[in-house]
């Protein structure tokens, strides 16, 4: 077959612009470094919830978990690649940058998410299948299409997406949601806001060139800084919620208080310093570390368990 | 015979062409493996004790 425009008139045939993806670019789509903080997230859900999983399962629903979360990235990228085109920060991404198009990357982010959930549902229990299509649904469909272009609390309310891994994890093993799979959810809801709009300050000029209404461009600088702050001193005890609640130990207990502390003093000097390179650089400073921050916390809530759990089943 | 009509690939696009075909089979391979051992996981010596 021939390719042939509307007004019948054949197609430079290699004016086809697919095609030209290398596995590399289909990795990317996959959003990598986010997917590596759901599968750790994931992992600390599985670990932690009570009654333990076969570990073949456990790593089945973690790939699940995983492939489900980069299907959510290349959809995202497949709808946003008009704001990512113009953002210096997502500008050399697969498809604004040409390496793969549009309908490439939504079939692929189709088939891998029909994938995911499919097989954790047929492999590990439906429940959890039906959260993580949830949750693709919820970062495809309500974040990316509807919140991210019409108000600025979208990293908010779309920061539930980035939250639901630790529950899909324990419910795969638990087959149920539970208070405390809430409360890890929680954490990361409640991390989500500080951690984007710190981002957001140094980056404002990127997302008003692509008219992305984040909290700094509507609300201005100030603002922002303000909810950076009050988010903040909301997220330390929530963080040590884990402790208060008898699921973690005292070492995560000590860990955090002083992680929340540190954040806290972090998020001041944003709120406090508001002009020039300083206030740049604060802001760049509490984005590296709410990384640190949640990567940490998770870290010592899984290291803390697997560490009792050795120890009781040396005993 | 129109040999010459439809969409013609570079070498470089059939070079990827091959490198993503060859990916989705080791995804294909890796389901099949991963079936198998959920099945042995779950079923165990089970696995063959069904009416005949």
């Amino acid at each position: 077959m021939s390719l042939a425009d509307a007004q019948g008139q054949m197609i430079d045939e290699t004016a086809w612009s697919g095609g030209h993806g290398g596995v590399s670019d289909y990795f990317a789509l996959l959003k990598p470094r986010v997917m590596s903080l759901v599968i750790f997230t994931a992992l600390v859900g599985i670990v932690l919830a009570p009654g333990g999983i076969h570990p073949v399962l456990a790593a089945t629903a973690l790939l699940c978990i995983a492939i489900g979360a980069g299907a959510s990235g290349a959809l995202n990228m497949w709808y946003d690649a008009d704001i990512d085109s113009v953002m210096s920060r997502t500008r050399n991404r697969p498809i604004p940058a040409g390496r793969v198009t549009g309908s490439e990357a939504l079939a692929f982010g189709l088939t891998l998410s029909g994938f995911s959930v499919f097989v954790l549902g047929l492999l590990v229990n439906w429940f959890a299948a039906a959260l993580l299509a949830f949750t693709i649904f919820f970062y495809v469909v309500i974040y990316t299409m509807w919140l991210k272009r019409s108000t600025p609390q979208n990293i908010v309310i779309g920061g539930a997406a980035g939250a639901f891994p630790p529950v899909v994890g324990w419910a795969a093993v638990t087959g149920s949601v539970s208070l405390e799979s809430l409360v890890l959810f929680l954490i990361i809801f409640m991390w989500t806001p500080p951690h984007f709009w710190a981002l957001a300050l140094f980056k404002s000029g990127d997302y008003q060139a692509a008219n992305v209404p984040m909290m700094p461009v509507v609300a201005g600088e100030n603002s922002t800084r303000n909810q950076i702050f009050v988010y903040s001193l909301a997220l330390a005890p929530v963080g040590v919620l884990p402790w208060l609640m008898g699921f973690a130990g005292f070492a995560y207990g000590a860990v955090s208080v002083a992680l929340g502390v540190a954040f806290i003093i972090f998020a001041y000097r944003v709120w406090t310093t508001r002009e020039g390179d300083a206030a740049r650089r604060a802001s760049i400073r509490l984005f590296s570390f709410s990384i640190l921050y949640l990567f940490l916390l998770f870290a010592v809530l899984l290291g803390e368990h697997l560490v009792t759990a050795f120890v009781s089943g040396l005993a | 015979m129109m040999a010459e009509d439809g969409i013609r690939l570079t070498e470089e696009q059939k070079k990827r062409r091959r490198a993503r075909n060859i990916a989705i089979g080791l995804a294909i391979g890796a389901l099949v493996i991963l079936f198998y051992l959920v099945t042995i996981v779950k079923l165990g010596p089970g696995v063959v004790n069904r009416p005949l």
